[in-house]
């Protein structure tokens, strides 16, 4: 829990209110020019050129009028236009594919540019081709603008992590370890320190990638002795969330659930950067890490860790997986 | 200290590299005096098991002395003798507390990675794969070994290494595969694969109670050492597994059927040239085909227990066969903590003598084209053992 640390302001029923009216009018917005549709179109535009490109080089050449003898170059074009093609129409990733439609584009007027420097060119030919290029690139750039406002935009909205975990131990020992916030980052490796301000503040450093370290400062806002702390992070913070960690006996007195809830708020610029670095690309992982963690030291003493274990020769992919594992 | 190192596929060496130190309060530090490849170590070896990243020190078969123990380790001194568990286990845990060792929740330091193949994560093991937690592995001169107050085992002086190193793995593995079958007075079980494992299910099986044991395999050296345990003998090469074991059970099938081969599972014919082709596309990651014939062998109600590893996902399995003919299946990675003082004791009266299965002693320098030796099963190899300090 990245985040472990700060906690929430407000009922959860007004914080959830209000962040989903903020992402439903969002969304109206964008549908009504609906930019998936247009992915698609692009996609079986982009499929049924690179089969031609593929399949007769020579005759579209003629017909474009680059004067011939790039048939293999053409083939390449058909390759790459299938790719694109297929990666639309999969409907993963639409800013990414959109936006490799533009850059197409450019390859492509780039190519005939060139070819209209051929001696055997036809130029009237060469020039309808590249306005009908023009004119694709135009929706191309539209559809990639659109899609990447509307995944910045859905991923600056709501982010709301939730993950619980059974541990063996009182609610009343995990409470109390929780509730004296500076234990946590002997067990949450990802916290540089924390230290009590006063009985319900708190300031926080985490480390990010690439040496950097982000900070906030949070508040205790609800306090249930055993059972719930709820916290929130104040005014000024690099990143702000409101979160949540209850303890509850587990069925069967198998231990306690531990079960964290973390909402983070709508950062623009600068703190959405810094919130970015921290929750990486899986922004439930690094709780699920700090949960375990927990577990592994309330129930062992001691953190599960490989760290400073030796190895053999690494290669640069395994020394640079193998240094963010634990 | 030299260690053994996983390069790439087919690549292994002996590489240079620190010596280990305590990192957490439960850690010891083990001066290995005896080592061994196993069978599994061979699906790192040919590249069946994902997570492996250049410079893994491998090995999960080792024994040794103790010469630095953290704080937090009360039953052991520097200068013990000791054999230890492959899997890493913490003892608290709601697994380890019901015994089920290799699915200790806290050892797995990547957890999340093994939960994206497999749903939720079994414990860590020495030198097997960062999913399985990226430890480093036993063959080597000196090995971290965590939770060192759970795992490792003394054993008593008067006993040789040789004698008590395969409490490690293989011993209890083909025990428990044995155990797993819920062996009645007058049962035939089926053993595939005669390997390491295979031949302590074999001894395993006979000495809980089996009226017979029948051992399948292709390789003259192993079907003669299963013979001698006294198994009933079926090289699958030259007849068909499934007439020959209906021969052999009046047409009812074994009462228990038990998969000691795993992923890479070597069958003639079209079986096989299917499972190879499905997995060189990725298709499949394993080759499933003693599975399959195992199922089909099995008695109705009968048990089909397999200690072989297996690491991802395999097609064309006969459910329809478990479902409707109601065989019970059981598996696992071997709890390995819970069998190895009773085994210990049985090694002590003589009831099971584990070196007779060892046919090549090395050293570590040795260990690289040894992994090959043991792979293509050149000069009759079937477990190879190696002293670090030779």
């Amino acid at each position: 829990m990245a985040i472990a640390g700060e906690f929430i302001s407000g009922t959860a029923d007004t914080r959830d209110r209000s962040f989903a009216s903020r992402r439903m009018s969002l969304r109206a917005s964008l549908d009504a020019t609906d930019p998936q549709r247009v992915n698609r179109a692009l996609g079986w535009i982009s499929v049924g050129l690179g089969v031609v490109e593929l399949l007769a080089p020579r005759r579209l050449e003629r017909l474009i009028g680059t004067g011939g003898g790039n048939a293999r170059l053409v083939r390449l074009c058909g390759v790459r236009e299938i790719a694109n093609g297929l990666g639309l129409l999969s409907g993963r990733a639409p800013a990414t594919g959109a936006m490799a439609r533009v850059a197409g584009d450019a390859l492509d007027l780039a190519l005939l540019a060139r070819a209209a420097q051929s001696p055997q060119s036809q130029p009237l030919r060469l020039l309808a081709a590249a306005s009908a290029v023009l004119g694709v690139t135009a929706v191309d750039a539209y559809a990639a603008n659109a899609h990447a406002r509307k995944a910045l935009g859905e991923a600056a909205g709501d982010v709301t992590v939730s993950e619980r975990l059974i541990i063996d131990a009182t609610p009343q020992r995990l409470y109390a370890f929780w509730h004296n916030v500076e234990n946590l980052p002997q067990v949450m490796t990802h916290l540089e320190s924390v230290q009590r301000v006063d009985e319900r503040r708190s300031h926080w450093v985490a480390k990010a990638p690439a040496g950097q370290s982000v900070e906030w400062d949070a508040e205790i806002v609800e306090d249930e002795p055993d059972t719930l702390l709820r916290w929130s992070t104040c005014a000024g913070s690099q990143v702000r969330h409101e979160g949540s960690v209850r303890f509850a006996p587990a069925p069967g007195a198998r231990g306690t659930v531990v079960h964290v809830q973390i909402h983070y708020g709508i950062p623009g610029g600068a703190a959405g950067a810094a919130l970015a670095r921290l929750l990486g690309q899986d922004p439930g992982l690094q709780v699920k890490k700090d949960l375990r963690a927990l577990k592994q030291f309330i129930e062992t003493g001691e953190r599960a860790t490989t760290r400073g274990q030796p190895t053999g020769q690494r290669s640069f992919i395994g020394e640079t997986l193998s240094r963010r594992e634990p | 200290m030299k260690a053994v190192c996983w390069q790439g596929i087919h690549e292994v060496g002996v590489e240079e590299v620190p010596d280990p130190h305590l990192i957490n309060p439960r850690d010891a530090i083990i001066k290995v005096t005896s080592t061994a490849i196993c069978g599994s170590d061979l699906h790192l070896y040919d590249g069946y098991i994902p997570g492996m990243y250049r410079g893994d020190i491998l090995g999960h078969e080792f024994m040794g002395e103790v010469v630095e123990v953290g704080e937090g380790v009360g039953n052991l001194a520097v200068g013990d003798r000791v054999v230890v568990p492959f899997p890493i286990a913490c003892g608290n845990c709601f697994f380890c507390s019901r015994e089920l060792y290799s699915l200790c929740e806290n050892s797995n330091p990547n957890a999340h990675l093994a939960e994206k193949l497999w749903g939720h994560s079994p414990a860590g093991l020495f030198g097997y794969s960062h999913m399985l937690g990226g430890y480093a592995g036993g063959q080597a001169q000196y090995v971290r070994v965590p939770f060192a107050d759970i795992g490792p085992l003394k054993v008593p002086a008067a006993l040789s290494d040789e004698q008590v190193l395969f409490l490690s793995d293989i011993l209890p593995t083909g025990y428990m595969a044995a155990e797993n079958c819920n062996i009645q007075a007058g049962d035939t079980v089926a053993v595939w694969g005669c390997g390491p494992v295979g031949q302590f299910a074999i001894k395993s099986a006979l000495l809980m109670g089996a009226e017979r044991v029948i051992a399948i395999d292709r390789f003259p050296e192993r079907l003669r050492m299963a013979q001698h345990s006294g198994a009933i003998t079926l090289d699958y090469e030259s007849l068909d597994v499934q007439e020959a074991l209906k021969d052999l059970t009046a047409g009812r099938g074994p009462d228990a059927c038990i998969d000691a081969v795993g992923m890479e599972a070597h069958m003639p014919g079209i079986h096989g040239a299917y499972d190879r082709v499905k997995t060189t596309l990725r298709l499949e990651t394993d080759r499933p085909g003693v599975l399959r014939q195992a199922i089909m062998a099995c008695r109705n109600g009968g048990t089909l227990s397999v200690p072989g590893v297996y690491g991802g996902v395999i097609d064309k399995v006969p459910f329809g066969a478990i479902v409707n003919r109601a065989i019970t299946v059981r598996s696992g990675q071997t709890h390995c903590h819970r069998y190895m003082r009773p085994l210990l004791e049985r090694i002590e009266k003589g009831e099971i003598e584990a070196t007779s299965i060892i046919t090549h002693r090395i050293s570590l320098d040795d260990v690289p084209g040894a992994y090959q030796m043991f792979r293509d099963k050149q000069d009759q190899c079937v477990k190879v053992v190696v002293q670090p300090w030779q």
